[in-house]
């Protein structure tokens, strides 16, 4: 029997351009010797208490677990809602920021005790996007894309988003990538990922795609009414699997 | 969907938030998930004043029909006083 006892704390770590951001981490206390990590990338919504939550489900599942705020340089100590509204109108994260903050966390993750020095990445909504970009801009172990944007299709004219299709990058991916979505989903739509999944084929690079029908964006808010339990349960054992043959000794 | 819209535009006025009254000095429009409501997509308005930091904030999240018969509204108010306003 494990006690499946964790800490989880906020604390701060150096992200982009050597910038002091809040971050929030999970460990399990359980002395492993060699233990997997993952960034966690929240979603559009920010650094809010379900993705806390999902922060301590690595943590209870054996991993270390460490998201960055990614908003708050614009609005440190603000309520989540308040910072995501003024990211919002700001047009984002802009991509070579989030590269330098999961640059730092994953740093910080290989530094704990226990680590076996890998980091995997994962993203919700933005974040998925954003889970992306990071593993092919970094060298990580195992990346996890979750109903994210704008890789392939860019953002449509008119909107202040200031994200950029990124799909052009697939070649320097440093790592298997599992991809989850919704077959509702408008964006990403099944096409857009079906066709990054070709990019990737044509460039051997090794994924798999899951695409879950009655499924839309956002499936595993359980505080939302997007949350479809069958497509959210069955993501999370695709992700223990996956992070499971990627992320152990 | 996550539809990543944002419709912004500058307004006079002032709102009152979780600290007070304040003057407001520009609005987002979204259609997009919403925080707290309970419906897949809502209609969101952000009045702000970003020079007033993050939490100077009145948010309101109304489903598709309430915001069109709100702007509705909004027309029939404005139209029964047009000395007023023009």
């Amino acid at each position: 029997m494990t006690s499946e006892a964790l800490t989880a704390s906020t604390i701060t770590i150096s992200g982009y351009g050597g910038d002091e951001i809040e971050a929030y981490l999970a460990v399990p206390d359980d002395g492993a010797s060699a233990r997997g990590s993952v960034v966690v990338i929240h979603h559009m919504p920010g650094y809010d208490t379900s993705t806390k939550e999902i922060v301590r489900k690595f943590a209870a599942n054996g991993y270390a677990a460490l998201m960055p705020n990614l908003y708050y340089r614009e609005a440190p100590g603000a309520s989540p809602d308040d910072a995501a509204a003024t990211v919002r109108a700001t047009g984002g994260v802009p991509d070579d920021r989030l590269v330098g903050d999961v640059a730092g966390a994953a740093g910080k993750l290989r530094s704990l005790p226990g680590s076996n020095g890998k980091v995997g990445v994962i993203g919700y909504c933005s974040g998925g996007r954003q889970s992306f970009l990071a593993a092919c801009s970094l060298e990580l172990d195992a990346a996890v894309d979750c109903y994210g944007a704008f890789i392939v299709k860019p953002v449509p004219e008119g909107l202040p988003l200031k994200a950029k299709p990124i799909v052009s990058m697939a070649k320097d991916l440093s790592c298997p990538l599992l991809g989850l979505f919704g077959a509702e989903d408008k964006m990403p739509a099944p096409d857009e990922t079906a066709e990054l999944s070709a990019a990737l084929d044509e460039l051997g690079k090794p994924h798999e795609f899951h695409t879950y029908e009655g499924a839309g964006h956002s499936f595993f808010s359980v505080d939302r009414v997007a949350y479809r339990p069958e497509a959210a349960n069955d993501g999370w054992q695709q992700i223990w699997d996956f992070y499971g043959r990627y992320l152990s000794r | 969907m996550c539809t990543y819209t944002t419709e912004k535009i500058d307004i006079t006025g002032s709102g009152k938030g979780a600290a007070g009254w304040f003057a407001l000095s520009d609005a987002t429009v979204y259609f997009d998930h919403p925080v707290h409501a309970m419906a897949e997509h809502t209609l969101n308005i952000d009045f702000r004043n970003p020079g007033k930091g993050p939490a100077a904030r009145v948010a309101v999240e109304l489903t598709a029909e309430s915001a069109r018969a709100l702007v509705a509204a909004i027309e029939a108010a404005l139209a029964a006083v047009p000395t007023l306003v023009g």
